[in-house]
């Protein structure tokens, strides 16, 4: 008789593969690395964390050193890579420079919109009543203006500077934090191991950052990414009209504001530091949604 | 459902009272002596100190916020120095420009942005659905004022094809109005007719997966009918949610876009008032987009309320 | 009109679902004839396959994976393989209608219900909105709805589960149905609605003279309604008889495990219900021998090695187990299988 293997066998071998690989393949992080869009999007952003690191090595040239010789050269033009703005200055050290701020401000804002939304959002989410009543109507009132407005005043109250745009477009971001850890929270709070810990008499403050906190943090972080892309954008928008970051310190959006004057005679002045920041922005918005594609069941395919 | 309007619309009236608290303790809390911006540094003591007290800045705070809560009701929003004229008409001139700005690249936005939503449903997973879906992501990733500038750089400087600067008028032909609106137009709708794209797309998958498509399937209805009238139907609601949150980000965009594009809008005169520390300006043409945006997110709940029968019922 | 007739005749039918993972057969040559105005029964666990035959024969597939590869689908004399996409939209919903499992879930939440009446009504036949409304009202009247014209205008979120199951059997009854699928029609029911809704079904059966196709877990709904049962298992046909021939004399092994684990009235309660040990196969590896070895107590060698064909053991009766195939017939409940396993 053939030797031939039964489909027990078969099945039993079958099912030893899969319960391996659904093992591997149920971890988030491996997940996330199956999913084309996180990985394209982590390299980017990879990519512009290493620029902005490295700048100081990366740079051919200070970033602020002006050669009035040279204004407005285009790209390639001996040496200077992507040409020179309207003091002669390199434009790929500014924008490797620029990555720095630009990074730093728009990770920054988002932290500090995050930590105030959050907290905002977790207090007003699990003991509702009027503390609820009063954070979101107040919360509801900040989310009426529009964004880059409520920055824009922000920043004329605060001053400019780094650490004033950060301060600026992280309280622009608290609203939108508060709303969605709220949302959150609420939906958690029902759950039935909330439930148990009250029945076994877990502090209120205990219940809400060691249980219902760690259940929200996913839709945090997935928002917190897809925030960081815009915030990147909010600051390049203050510099670009004077308001962020003031020359001549190099940002994304102080490059843009020096490209404007010289639309007609440099374009690539404009053109080179827009497209770093699309790329950026494009970056995160891919690391977003995959992270959001792995951590909610519902979207995969 | 008359009752639920109801109660939505009054619920707006502790949000305006937010809305304004918060204008006037940001405004106050500019740094620089108006009363000096306006009559300018060589002004002399006594003059400021005049000029202070027509202001109603030599009282307390809270008497301030009770004179100027007075002049809202009353229609007041002050006086701009810097344009010399009261605010309210400057800013009721502006709205008109700027509403039509941003409702024109909003309707584009919303049919373009909807139909390749639904046709990239449909086709999951095909080429135009991976075409399509990578033009989004750029779309909802782009500077918008840097695309405004490369726009101009293309059309406007290169190719001399659209008008730069400005709004176009009428007594020009209709031409001149649409040259003019093309390239701001089209910059404030690329953002939502990305996010409607993404937004539709993801929307109608789960809906067309849902067990009532498939009945209505075997009860022989025809495709079109299913996809077009049950299928987006259902898939509304989220649409309605982000058509809200576009109106006030396109209204965001605005204010950049404007400048851009020398729009007389308000976007364009927030700017200036920023710039020329224009106390009521900022107050007046502030509290107007805010109010603008709360009004708009009562339209969007009462249209959730319309499109749903279950809260319709409650 | 002639009660022989055969109004739906399936013959070899396979469909696969085509996935990364590999190819799932989820039914792999299953035939049945089913006679007008006749009721027929398949029975099976959950991914026996059973809903993947229904689906076939309204060739709606619950997912774009999944192929009919082989077989025929025959009704009413039509091919229903070779109809047209706009032949088919005639066929679904007029001359067979579908009702799924979850009633709360089948009717379109945002439209009203007469809405949807209307529309169905008015896809099939040419006629005003007026007299569809009426024709729908009637429907619902015949299907036993209190009040059917103000149910017309309510949302289906306002009815109960049986009520949006009556109006889903109403709109079958709209048309011109000569097959009415039921997919587990009451399992989302309350028992005492189930009863009604089942009633509800035979009544029009035996008003319109339609014939029904009834899949269902349930042992007990199949003595009540059906003529003909199929038990099916893995993808495959077990075996095929009339109702009563199946309950008297079944001959499977499976049929006689699915009949041993249900609760009966004279049971007490100290008894434990049987099971059937083990779980079904992978439904990616199957096709290499009887798909019930490896739970079955009466395995043999033959078992292992190749898939027992459906054979017609007695006029009507068709069994696929070997050890039925041939002259020492297994008897229910003889447990012969030690040697077998000490091999």
């Amino acid at each position: 008789m053939p030797e031939r293997k039964t489909q027990d066998v078969l099945g039993r071998e079958a099912n030893m593969a899969m319960l391996r690989q659904e093992r591997k393949a149920n971890n988030a992080w491996n997940k996330l690395k199956r999913n084309r869009t996180a990985v394209i999007g982590f390299f980017i952003v990879c990519v512009m964390v290493l620029l902005a690191v490295f700048a100081p090595v990366l740079a051919p040239y200070d970033p602020n050193a002006i050669n009035p010789i040279i204004p407005y050269k285009g790209i390639g033009f001996e040496g200077h890579l992507l040409g020179t703005d309207d003091l002669g200055r390199d434009i790929l050290s500014r924008i490797l420079y620029g990555a720095r701020v630009s990074l730093v401000v728009a990770v920054g804002a988002t932290i500090v919109g995050a930590t105030l939304g959050v907290l905002i959002g977790l207090l007003a989410g699990y003991f509702g009543g009027w503390l609820d009543v009063v954070f979101m109507r107040f919360m509801d009132g900040m989310f009426s203006f529009p964004f880059i407005l409520l920055a824009m005043i922000l920043i004329t109250v605060l001053g400019n500077g780094i650490w004033n745009v950060i301060l600026a477009i992280g309280i622009a971001n608290v609203p939108s934090f508060a709303r969605v850890t709220r949302g959150q929270v609420i939906i958690v709070k029902e759950e039935e191991y909330c439930n148990a810990c009250r029945v076994v008499g877990v502090s209120d403050l205990r219940l809400l950052f060691a249980h219902i906190l760690p259940n929200c943090v996913s839709q945090i972080i997935v928002y917190a990414t897809l925030r960081v892309a815009s915030a990147i954008i909010s600051e390049a928008s203050l510099s670009f009209l004077g308001l962020g970051i003031a020359l001549p310190t190099a940002s994304w959006g102080s490059i843009l504001r020096i490209g404007r004057d010289c639309l007609t005679t440099a374009p690539h002045v404009a053109g080179t530091a827009g497209l770093f920041i699309l790329i950026t922005v494009i970056g995160f918005n891919l690391l977003g949604d995959g992270i959001r594609d792995v951590l909610d069941p519902k979207m995969k395919q | 459902m008359v009752k639920m309007i109801l109660k939505r619309f009054l619920q707006t009236i502790p949000t305006l009272l937010i809305v304004v608290t918060i204008t006037f303790c940001l405004t106050r809390m500019l740094p620089g002596d108006p009363a000096v911006a306006i009559l300018g540094v060589e002004a002399s003591a006594e003059d400021i100190a005049a000029m202070r007290a027509e202001m109603n800045l030599d009282k307390s705070l809270p008497e301030q916020y009770m004179l100027y809560l007075q002049g809202l009701v009353q229609g007041d929003f002050g006086y701009s120095y810097s344009y010399r004229e009261d605010v309210l008409p400057l800013v009721l001139a502006r709205i008109p420009n700027t509403l039509s700005l941003t409702l024109v690249a909003l309707v584009f936005a919303t049919i373009v942005g909807t139909t390749v939503g639904i046709v990239a449903a449909i086709k999951q997973n095909t080429l135009f659905d991976y075409f399509f879906m990578v033009l989004a992501l750029i779309g909802v990733s782009m500077p918008i004022f840097w695309m405004a500038l490369m726009l101009v750089l293309q059309f406007s400087v290169r190719m001399g094809l659209l008008p730069v600067m400005g709004m176009g008028d009428i007594k020009n032909g209709i031409g001149d109005v649409i040259s003019h609106l093309l390239l701001p137009g089209f910059c404030l709708a690329t953002t939502p007719m990305a996010t409607f794209a993404r937004t539709t797309r993801s929307s109608m998958i789960e809906t067309l997966s849902s067990d009532y498509i498939r009945c209505l399937r075997a009860r022989g209805v025809r495709e079109w009918k299913v996809i077009g009238m049950h299928g987006l139907k259902n898939a509304l609601p989220p649409l309605v949610t982000v058509l809200g949150l576009q109106l006030a980000h396109t209204f965001t965009g605005a204010i950049i876009t404007e400048g851009i594009f020398s729009w007389p809008g308000m976007g364009t005169m927030i700017n200036t008032a920023i710039n020329n520390r224009d106390y009521s300006l900022i107050q007046g043409t502030v509290l107007f987009s805010a109010i603008m945006f709360v009004f708009c997110n009562m339209l969007v709940d009462v249209a959730y309320m319309l499109l749903n029968p279950k809260v319709k019922g409650a | 009109m002639n009660g022989n007739d055969v109004i739906l005749k399936v013959e070899g039918l396979k469909t696969y679902f085509y996935q990364a993972s590999g190819v799932t057969k989820a039914v792999d040559g299953v035939s049945f004839t089913l006679k007008q105005g006749s009721t027929m029964g398949i029975v099976g666990e959950s991914g026996s396959g059973k809903s993947v035959t229904s689906s076939s024969v309204m060739r709606l597939m619950p997912s774009k994976t999944a192929k009919i590869v082989e077989g025929s689908i025959t009704f009413d004399g039509v091919d229903l393989l070779k109809l047209s996409n706009k032949d088919l939209l005639k066929f679904r919903g007029d001359e067979c209608c579908m009702i799924f499992q979850n009633p709360m879930t089948s009717l379109d939440p945002v439209f009203k219900i007469g809405h949807q009446m209307v529309e169905m009504i008015r896809e099939h036949q040419n006629i005003s909105k007026k007299e569809a409304w009426d024709r729908a009202v009637e429907a619902l009247k015949l299907v036993g709805i209190p009040e059917a014209e103000k149910r017309m205008e309510a949302y289906p979120h306002e009815l109960s589960g049986g009520m949006c199951q009556r109006v889903i059997i109403a709109m079958a009854v709209c048309g011109h149905p000569k097959l009415i699928i039921a997919d587990e029609p009451t399992t989302a029911l309350d028992v005492t609605v189930q009863a009604q809704v089942l009633e509800l079904l035979k009544e029009l059966q035996d008003r319109l003279h339609t014939a029904i196709l009834l899949i269902t877990h349930n042992l007990g709904v199949v003595w009540q309604m059906c003529d003909t049962v199929m038990v099916m298992y893995a993808g495959n046909t077990v075996e095929y008889a009339d109702t009563k021939t199946l309950y008297q004399e079944p001959m499977h092994p499976y049929t006689w495990g699915l009949l041993d684990s249900m609760p009966k009235l004279s049971s007490s309660s100290k008894e434990a219900l049987t099971t059937i040990p083990g779980t079904p196969p992978d439904l990616r590896l199957t096709g290499r021998c009887c798909n019930f070895y490896n739970r079955c107590p009466y395995v043999k060698d033959i078992c292992r090695q190749s898939v027992p064909p459906l054979v017609e053991i007695k006029p009507g009766h068709f069994v696929a187990c070997h050890r039925q195939n041939g002259q020492n017939r297994l008897i229910r409940g003889e447990v012969n299988a030690h040697e077998e396993y000490e091999e």
